[in-house]
């Protein structure tokens, strides 16, 4: 048992290794971009707000898969923008645009809690909209959006396994492929432990953010 | 003191309006205010005390008039009836002259007592750190809370908050400081500290814009005392006058109200 175990692994964790490049990658550029398209969707800027609107809706409103299906299979014939994307690449910009829409709904949802009063203190003491932004109102809102984020963050990690409908070998698929060669279950085993193990590190991650902000109260 | 200095007119606002949709908040409010005044402003909620204050600092923008600070031009209106602001770098530079002070205090909650004080010092004025800490320090003790130097706004009472709010607008060195009803949302019993502290300002001869309802402060400290009703001033006299002897009907239904 031990032995088949070891044997396994190895396909198993560099299945595992494509499910935190798709984990990371997406974080890492998602939340930039989710935070840009909060700041557009909140701008007095109609026309602007209102496509961040429409994109919010849309990438809310349909499923991951099907984004994902649509940028590998549909995006290439689509005039004018059409290009050819491979399999991780194309799963990578359907992660990033999907998450940065719900990132954008928190960070809005956290953006509009700070009080008017805390721009009125910074415009009055000089500072710019810019400034006001960064040093005044996006450190209050961290703070704030900690939960809903580490919540969205956890759903990442699961989510990342919807990449098997683009052929890719991520975790799940490997584990799949090896319970229907070799009549077993236990591969299932280890991929519910490797997700668990990442779910309890993130757990714990954001726990300590969470103790570090608590040094002040709002 | 020389004369010339304490004459210097530091507030020039002649005819502002400003109406909030259709609701005509200010109805042509002029006022001069001089180097070392201290304007108590008075009246009843809704009267637009705290609009004419926020049109000032640029807080809010007017529908007509003119305002100098300091004798630069802020807003000015011409005989088409258009307002023109200054350009926004020259507005920006003009309302960092005066500093404000809140009802609500609006303390920054993530940053220390001295992170406060030093936050516009540095990130505005480009300031050194290390320049700017000991001036810091000298202004809390001034308000009397040094010790708090390292705690976070939420640990402390209202009364302590306001006058760290009052130390870090005095950061920022401004020549005039405008108070909105800053004892407003204090327990009664904490008001004192913070009226003390105003009170300390005015013997420094800071210029000072103080809304308020603490209508023994406005008799004791200001310098004139403005009486405004329904969006325009209904009387500004020293308050020995206006206190003992108010001229309009308005003013003794209100006075009598208030005592
Ligand atoms: N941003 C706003 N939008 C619409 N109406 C406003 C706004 N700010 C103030 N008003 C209205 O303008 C009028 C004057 O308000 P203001 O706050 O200046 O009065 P105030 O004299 O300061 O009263 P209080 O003593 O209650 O603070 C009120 O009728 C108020 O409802
Ligand atoms: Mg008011």
């Amino acid at each position: 048992m031990m032995e088949y175990l070891l044997l396994i692994l190895g396909p198993l964790l560099s299945g595992a290794v494509v499910t935190l490049k798709v984990f990371f990658i997406t974080l890492v550029l998602a939340l930039p971009l989710g935070l840009m398209l909060a700041m557009v969707r909140l701008s007095r800027y109609r026309a602007a707000s209102g496509i961040a609107n429409g994109y919010i809706w849309l990438m809310r409103g349909t499923p991951l898969m099907l984004q994902m299906l649509f940028i590998y299979f549909a995006l290439p014939f689509v005039p004018v923008i059409g290009i050819r994307l491979p399999d991780f690449p194309a799963a990578i910009v359907a992660f990033v645009l999907n998450y940065a829409a719900y990132f954008a709904e928190i960070f809005r949802g956290g953006i509009q809690s700070i009080d008017r009063g805390q721009y009125e203190a910074a415009k009055v003491l000089g500072l710019t909209y810019g400034q006001t932004m960064r040093r005044i109102v996006l450190p209050q809102v961290v703070k704030r959006i900690l939960p809903p984020i580490s919540n969205e963050t956890i759903t990442l990690v699961k989510d990342t396994s919807l990449i098997y409908v683009l052929a890719m070998n991520d975790l799940l698929r490997t584990a799949r492929g090896i319970v229907q060669r070799d009549f077993t279950t236990s591969p299932f085993l280890v991929a519910a432990v490797f997700y668990l193990v990442m779910t309890l590190v993130l757990t714990v991650v954001f726990q300590r953010m969470e103790k570090r902000y608590a040094v002040y109260d709002d | 003191m020389p004369f010339t200095m304490t004459d210097q007119l530091m507030i020039t606002a002649r005819d502002i309006r400003k109406r909030f949709g259709t609701l005509e908040v200010l109805k042509g409010i002029s006022l001069e205010v001089k180097k070392g005044d201290v304007i108590a402003i008075i009246g009843p909620s809704g009267s637009g005390k705290s609009t004419f204050l926020r049109c000032l600092n640029h807080l809010e923008t007017i529908d007509g008039g003119n305002i100098e600070i300091e004798g630069e031009t802020l807003v000015s209106t011409e005989a088409s009836g258009a307002c023109r602001y200054a350009p926004d770098a020259t507005v920006q530079r003009i309302c960092r002259k005066m500093g404000m002070v809140f009802q609500q205090f609006n303390l920054f909650p993530h940053l220390t007592v001295m992170q406060n004080l030093i936050e516009a010092p540095v990130v505005v004025k480009g300031m050194n750190r290390d320049a700017i800490i000991p001036k810091a320090e000298a202004l809390l003790r001034k308000v009397g809370l040094l010790e708090k130097r390292d705690s976070y706004p939420s640990r402390l009472s209202g009364g302590q908050k306001q006058r760290v709010a009052i130390a870090r607008a005095l950061a920022m060195e401004p020549d005039i400081l405008l108070f909105d009803e800053p004892t407003s949302a204090l327990d009664p019993e904490l008001t004192g500290e913070v009226l003390r502290t105003i009170r300390q300002l005015a013997e420094e001869r800071m210029t000072m814009l103080v809304v308020t309802h603490e209508m023994a402060f406005a008799r004791e400290v200001s310098t004139q005392t403005v009486f405004m009703d329904d969006g325009e001033i209904v009387e500004a006299r020293p308050p020995a006058e206006l206190f003992a002897h108010p001229e309009q009907q308005r003013t003794r239904a209100f006075l009598e109200h208030m005592l």
